[in-house]
C-alpha cells in the first residue's frame, strides 16, 4: 500500500519522488532473481506470465531467420497461442507428444532437435497435472545435439512451489507469474540470459532495458518482489504442508471405484491433483461442488469457460470422455487436513445423488 | 508556511498518487479475505465476484468517456494499449494500405510502434506541428493518401498539455475512411470525451495519470462502425479474444474507482487546477527571457511549461531539489536529450534544455505554488548571475552571430 498513496514517483522521473520508486522496483528485481537462480539484471518484469510467454516465443523468433522450433503439446494457452502464430508466419512448429503420465520423454525429444532448431519451450510445472518435467535432462539433451538451440521453460506454476534455479538448469529463457505465488495480479517476468537476442514486443519508452516499454506497475511488482521473498524463505514449510494434504487426498481418492487420478505415478507440484470421477462430466461436478462451498477447477481457468476436453489429458491420451469429466484441486497455504475430509464426503454424496 | 511538506511534487503528468478512496476499492479485491478469484475461473464463486468487479469497472471506465462498457478492452497501460491499437489496427487492415500518419510531438509509444511498422515496410508520415504545438488540419488533409489506412494523434499532450481538435481531425478520417487513434492517457479525466459524438476509432487509457494505479490501462474499441485489431498478445482468449492474460481484479477495480472519481469532480478540479496554475504562471511572466511553451488557450489546466532562457537545464533542476518538476518527459526513461517534442515545435535546444514542466494534481496547494515561485525566481536569478552568456546577453551581443573557437 505504501507505494499507491505514499511513494508514488514514476521510475523513470529524475527526481526524489522517480529515485525512490526506482528504488523499490530494484530490490524487487533482486528478490525475485534470488528466488529462481537468476541475476538480477537478467529480469524484464512484464504485465504477467501471458505476457512473458508470448515475448518468450515472438521475442525470440523475431530475431532470427525463418527455421523450426518446438513446444511440448500440454504447454499453457499463452504460450500455444503465439507459438501457432509463428507458425502461420513460416516457422516450423514441432509439437512434443508427452507419455501417459504427462512426462515429455529425453528420447521422445532428441528426434525433434537437428541444426535447424532455434528454441524449445517446456513447461516446469504443468497448470492441470501439476507434473514436473525433467527439465534438467531435456536441456542437456537439446543442447547436446545443437548447442545453439535456446531453451525456454514457462515457470509460472513452478516458483514459489518447486525449488527450481535458472542458471543450474543452463536455460536460456522462464516465464514467471505473480499471482501464482501468493503476489498481485497483473505481474510477471521473463528471465534471460545474455545469450539472448530479445526483439521488444511492446515498445516506447524503452523501460526494462528496451525489452518491455511502459510505466511500471511499481505496486505490483513491490508485492511480486514481497512474495518470492517470502516464498523462498518458506518454501520447505510449504511443501511439507501441501505434500501432506496431496497424500491424503490421493489416497482417499483411489480408495473410490471408478475414480482415476492423473500422473499420479511421477513428480508433482505438491498443490496439486487432478482427478477425474466416472459417469458426472466435470462442469457438473464443479457446480455441485460449489454449491458445498468448494472452489476447484476443470482444466485451466485460463481457458476462459470452454468446455473442450483439456489438451493436456488428451496429450497424455486419455480418452475424451474421462478428460471432461476432470477436476483439478489445488491448495494453498490456508488448506487444511480438514478440507480434505470434508471434499471427500461431499464428492461421495454428490456421486450418490448421480448414480 | 509551517506545514509545507518538502519535497513538493509537481509531477502529476508523469503518474500521480493512487486516490485513498481508490486504494481502498483496491484492498477488497487483494487479501484472503475478499475477492482475489481469477475472473475467468467460471465455475465457482471467487470467480463470479471478481467477475462483477471488472464489469463494474468497465461501466465506470465507459461513462468517463460515453462509450459501450463492450468497447472497453483491459491492457497493462496506455503503453500496451498504443502499440495494441497500432499494430493491431495496422496487421488487420493491411490489404487495405500500408500508410500511417502521426505527428513528430507523439508519446514514444505511439512513435517506436510506428518506427517498428516501417521495419515491416509500412510507410509512416510525421507531421510537423505547428509552433504552438497544433496540427494544421490542412496539413493533414495533404498528407492523406488512398493507402491510408490509420491516423494516430494524441488528445493532450504529455509535455506540454496542448489539446488537439480530435472533432475535426474524426471528421476528415471518417470522410476519408481512415481509421482514427487517440492516444488519451493525458486527457481522460482532464477533458471533457464523448465517444458517441466523437468519430474517434480507437482510444488509449491510462489509469495512473488520473490517481489510479500502474499497471493497468484499456484501449477504446469502436464497435460502430465495427473496427478490428489483430491481438498482440495471445493466449486464453480473454477481452474477446483481443488481449489474453489473467486480468488483475484489484487493479481494474482502481481503475474503474479513479474513473468515477474523475467524472465526478472533473468540473470542480479543473477550475482549481486553473487558478493555480494562472497564480503559478503570474509569478513568472514578468521574469526575462522566459517562453511559454504551446498554445495557452488550447491547453489542460493542470499543466505549465515554460523555459528559462540563459539557464542551463540540468543545473536548474539540481538547483530545485526540493520541488519535482521534469524536464521533457519521464517516460523517455531518465534521458538528458533535449525534449524532443519542444524541439519539434521549433525551439532551439538551448530553451528545450532549459524548459520545466509543471503539473498540477488533485493534491496541490495555493502555499505550495507561492513557495515555488520564490524559489524558481531565485535559482534563475543566481544561475544567470554565474552564467557568461547572461551577461554578453545583457551586454546586447546577439549570441547567434557569436563564432565561438573550437578548444
Amino acid at each position: 500500500m505504501p507505494y499507491m498513496t505514499g511513494i508514488y514517483g514514476n521510475p523513470s522521473s529524475v527526481h526524489r519522488f522517480g529515485r525512490l520508486t526506482r528504488d523499490a522496483l530494484e530490490q524487487a528485481r533482486t528478490q525475485v532473481a534470488r528466488l529462481v537462480g537468476a541475476e538480477t539484471n537478467q529480469l524484464v518484469f512484464t504485465s504477467g506470465g501471458t505476457e512473458a510467454n508470448n515475448l518468450a516465443i515472438r521475442g525470440v523468433l523475431a530475431n532470427l531467420p525463418v527455421s523450426r522450433f518446438t513446444v511440448s503439446a500440454i504447454e499453457h494457452a499463452s504460450l500455444l497461442a503465439p507459438a501457432k502464430s509463428m507458425s502461420q508466419q513460416k516457422w516450423q512448429l514441432d509439437m512434443i507428444p508427452v507419455n501417459a503420465q504427462g512426462q515429455v520423454d529425453v528420447d521422445t525429444l532428441q528426434p525433434f532437435i537437428n541444426e535447424d532448431s532455434k528454441l524449445v519451450s517446456i513447461m516446469a510445472a504443468n497448470n492441470e497435472t501439476g507434473v514436473l518435467q525433467d527439465l534438467k535432462s531435456l536441456v542437456s539433451t537439446a543442447k547436446a545435439i545443437n548447442s545453439t538451440v535456446l531453451f525456454h521453460s514457462d515457470a509460472c506454476q513452478m516458483a514459489g512451489k518447486q525449488a527450481i534455479n535458472f542458471a543450474e538448469l543452463n536455460l536460456d529463457l522462464m516465464s514467471l507469474s505473480s499471482h501464482k505465488l501468493y503476489g498481485p495480479q497483473g505481474v510477471g517476468a521473463l528471465v534471460v540470459s545474455r545469450s539472448v537476442d530479445l526483439a521488444a514486443q511492446i515498445t516506447g519508452g524503452g523501460q526494462e532495458r528496451g525489452y518491455r516499454s511502459g510505466t511500471e506497475n511499481l505496486a505490483a511488482l513491490v508485492g511480486f518482489g514481497m512474495a518470492a521473498e517470502l516464498a523462498a524463505s518458506k518454501l520447505q514449510q510449504r511443501q511439507t504442508h501441501l505434500l501432506g494434504l496431496q497424500q491424503r487426498l490421493v489416497e482417499q481418492l483411489q480408495e473410490m471405484q471408478g475414480v482415476e487420478v492423473f500422473s499420479s505415478q511421477v513428480p508433482r507440484l505438491p498443490n496439486t491433483v487432478q482427478f477425474s470421477v466416472q459417469g458426472i462430466d466435470g462442469e457438473t461436478l464443479l457446480m455441485q461442488l460449489d454449491r458445498k462451498g468448494f472452489a476447484v477447477s476443470s482444466g485451466s481457468a485460463c481457458d476462459s469457460g470452454k468446455t473442450d476436453p483439456s489438451h493436456v489429458l488428451l496429450a497424455m491420451s486419455v480418452p475424451a470422455q474421462i478428460a471432461r469429466g476432470a477436476i483439478r484441486v489445488s491448495f494453498g497455504d490456508q488448506s487444511k487436513d480438514e478440507d480434505v475430509t470434508q471434499f471427500i464426503e461431499s464428492l461421495k454424496s454428490i456421486r450418490q445423488q448421480f448414480n | 508556511m509551517s506545514d509545507l511538506k518538502l519535497p513538493i511534487y509537481f509531477d502529476y503528468s508523469a503518474t500521480t498518487p493512487v486516490d485513498e478512496r481508490v486504494a481502498d476499492v483496491m484492498k477488497h479485491y487483494l487479501t484472503v479475505d475478499s475477492h482475489f478469484g481469477n475472473p475467468a475461473s467460471r465455475s465457482h464463486a471467487f470467480g463470479w465476484s471478481a467477475d462483477e468487479a471488472i464489469d463494474t469497472a468497465r461501466g465506470q471506465v465507459a461513462a468517463l468517456v460515453n462509450c459501450d462498457p463492450r468497447e472497453i478492452v483491459w491492457t497493462s497501460g496506455a503503453t500496451e494499449s498504443d502499440n495494441l491499437a497500432i499494430k493491431g489496427a495496422a496487421h488487420f487492415y493491411k490489404k487495405n494500405g500500408k500508410h500511417i500518419i502521426t505527428c513528430k510531438t507523439e508519446h514514444k509509444a505511439v512513435l517506436d510502434t510506428c518506427r517498428q511498422l516501417e521495419r515491416e515496410d509500412y510507410e509512416v508520415t510525421y507531421l510537423d506541428p505547428e509552433p504552438n504545438g497544433l496540427i494544421d488540419l490542412n496539413k493533414l488533409k495533404a498528407a492523406m493518401r488512398d493507402d491510408t489506412i490509420l491516423v494516430s494523434i494524441m488528445h493532450v499532450n504529455n509535455e506540454i498539455g496542448v489539446i488537439q481538435d480530435i472533432e475535426a481531425i474524426g471528421e476528415l478520417c471518417r470522410e476519408n475512411k481512415i481509421i482514427f487513434h487517440v492516444d488519451a492517457a493525458q486527457s481522460a479525466g482532464k477533458v471533457a470525451i464523448d465517444l458517441e459524438k466523437l468519430k474517434v476509432d480507437l482510444m488509449s487509457f491510462s489509469a495512473h495519470k488520473i490517481y489510479g494505479p500502474k499497471g493497468i490501462g484499456a484501449l477504446y474499441v469502436r464497435r460502430k462502425p465495427r473496427i478490428r485489431i489483430e491481438a498482440q498478445m495471445h493466449g486464453g482468449g480473454h477481452e474477446r479474444g483481443m488481449r489474453s492474460g489473467t486480468l488483475a481484479t484489484h487493479q481494474i477495480a482502481g481503475m474503474g474507482e479513479a474513473f468515477r472519481i474523475a467524472k465526478e469532480e472533473m468540473e470542480s478540479e479543473n477550475t482549481r487546477f486553473l487558478a493555480l496554475r494562472n497564480r503559478l504562471y503570474s509569478g513568472f511572466k514578468d521574469m526575462e527571457e522566459v517562453y511559454i511553451n504551446g498554445d495557452m488557450d488550447h491547453r489542460i489546466a493542470g499543466n505549465l511549461n515554460i523555459s528559462f532562457n540563459y539557464v542551463e537545464g540540468e543545473s536548474l533542476i539540481m538547483a530545485l531539489k526540493d520541488i519535482a518538476v521534469s524536464s521533457g518527459s519521464a517516460c523517455t526513461s531518465a534521458s538528458l536529450e533535449p525534449s524532443y517534442v519542444l524541439r519539434a515545435l521549433g525551439r532551439s535546444d538551448e530553451l528545450a534544455h532549459s524548459s520545466l514542466r509543471f503539473t498540477i494534481g488533485r493534491y496541490t496547494t495555493e502555499q505550495e505554488i507561492d513557495y515555488t515561485i520564490d524559489l524558481v525566481k531565485q535559482a534563475v536569478a543566481k544561475l544567470r548571475d554565474l552564467s557568461p552568456l547572461w551577461d554578453m546577453f545583457k551586454d546586447g551581443i546577439d549570441l547567434n552571430s557569436v563564432e565561438w573557437a573550437a578548444h
